[in-house]
């Protein structure tokens, strides 16, 4: 998802202190847990880990998209991308403010994402190549972010529940824009059709990556669960994600790429096929096709803003020392 | 120069006469800025019609041990809503 294979940080039930015991009382019972009150220290970092790499996310999302706006086929499918990017923007920042109430300063988050010690999605590091991958990107990768986001609505952090109410609101805007890219293309010429065709083939499988590897093993994941702030397996995620995909694709006439997708009676679901593990492994690691230049444009946005950062902050001092003096004279 | 800019908590008023609701946090360099800033981040979708910025160091919040202390009291003092009073119904509406 838009935070895959967060490391969770936990003791073991029988190491649970009274305070823990507590603490996992008051989650049990559905309480939000507020940025001043006591919580476990993995909890905390935990939860910094996880919203840290979500907001990453958020913000290096905006730069596979951010290729397409001076490119637009028309100006009010432009004018649409730019809300959607700035929405993107805006999905970082409730996130950051998040994460900081829990005791990080955002200029430590930049510092750990741009050194690569924090990680983003694995999605953002695919290429765009043509408008189709707009409309992609829209359907299927903000679809999956849905997927996980709606369940995070509830989840036990305050400030972490309220930013994904906040962005739950927006992000169904980006979806439907995605389809609306697709319907358009799928039902145009032919080399339109098969460009929303090669979108859906390039876009699949990563889109499936979105949810992480299975984790019915994964002792991380099941703390995580236990302090309810991650909802539901990743399985469940990418199985509701399929089921839900597929009927779509159809309707646009477009053929997912699994030849062994197909309707299970018994399931109630659909089978499909996985998708390849190591090539997620290796992006994870740096060497998705887009990770340098992706890094490269957020870290080269972030040292060409310097100087105007600065600015604004001597700006803000002068100011400042301005009215004080101003003041004093008045006295 | 190395130096963050200080944090800013926004309250924003939505169309309907209400009061100012605080709706999250951002950074700026001063509170023209925060002001511009919560602009964009908040009200992309005319959430509001008037803002307020406080810097966040600004703000004393009571601290969560003190709950007791503080709203217990009230718990037994169900007297101060209306519905503790039983009005009979030949009064009429009260």
């Amino acid at each position: 998802m838009y935070a895959q294979m967060v490391k969770s940080d936990g003791p073991s039930d029988a190491e649970l202190s009274p305070e823990e015991r507590a603490f996992q009382a008051r989650i049990d019972a559905g309480e939000k847990i507020e940025p001043k009150e006591w919580m476990p220290e993995g909890y905390r970092k935990t939860l910094i880990r996880q919203i840290g790499q979500h907001a990453h996310s958020e913000i290096v999302g905006q730069l596979p998209e951010g290729n397409w706006i001076t490119r637009a086929p028309t100006l009010e499918r432009k004018a649409i991308l730019l809300a959607k990017v700035q929405d993107e923007a805006g999905h970082g920042l409730y996130l950051y403010s998040a994460a900081e109430t829990l005791g990080v300063s955002r200029d430590e988050l930049f510092e750990k994402l741009h050194s690569g010690k924090m990680k983003y999605s694995s999605i953002f590091n695919y290429p765009t190549l043509s408008w189709a991958d707009m409309g992609a990107i829209g359907w299927l990768v903000d679809g999956a972010a849905i997927m996980n986001q709606v369940p995070l609505q509830r989840t036990s952090y305050g400030p972490y529940a309220r930013a994904m109410v906040r962005i739950c609101k927006e992000e169904s805007f980006h979806q439907r824009q995605g389809y609306s890219i697709m319907m358009k293309m799928a039902r145009g010429t032919e080399a339109q059709r098969e460009m929303a065709q090669d979108a859906l083939n390039r876009f699949w499988y990563p889109s499936l990556m979105m949810f992480g590897p299975s984790d019915k093993d994964s002792v991380h994941s099941a703390q995580s669960m236990a302090w309810k702030i991650k909802m539901n397996t990743n399985d469940e995620l990418r199985q509701k994600f399929v089921d839900e995909t597929v009927p779509q694709a159809e309707y646009l006439g477009l053929t997912v790429p699994d030849p062994d997708l197909s309707w299970n009676e018994d399931r109630g679901h659909y089978d499909f096929t996985q998708p390849d593990w190591d090539e997620f492994f290796e992006v994870l690691r740096g060497n998705g096709p887009c990770n340098e230049e992706r890094l490269g444009a957020r870290v080269k946005a972030w040292d060409d803003g310097a100087w105007f950062r600065d600015g604004l902050n001597a700006y803000a001092d002068k100011a400042a020392a301005r009215r004080l003096a101003a003041k004093t004279a008045a006295e | 120069m190395k130096k963050e800019w200080p944090l800013w908590e926004v309250f924003i008023r939505g169309q309907h006469g209400l009061n100012h609701r605080h709706v999250g946090s951002l950074h700026a360099p001063d509170a023209e800025m925060a002001i511009n800033n919560a602009r964009d981040v908040y009200t992309r979708r005319k959430e509001g019609v008037s803002i307020w910025v406080v810097p966040s160091s600004e703000i004393t919040a009571s601290k969560p041990s003190d709950k007791g202390p503080l709203f217990d009291p009230a718990e037994d003092k169900v007297y101060r809503h209306p519905t503790f009073f039983d009005i009979p119904d030949d009064v009429g509406h009260m």
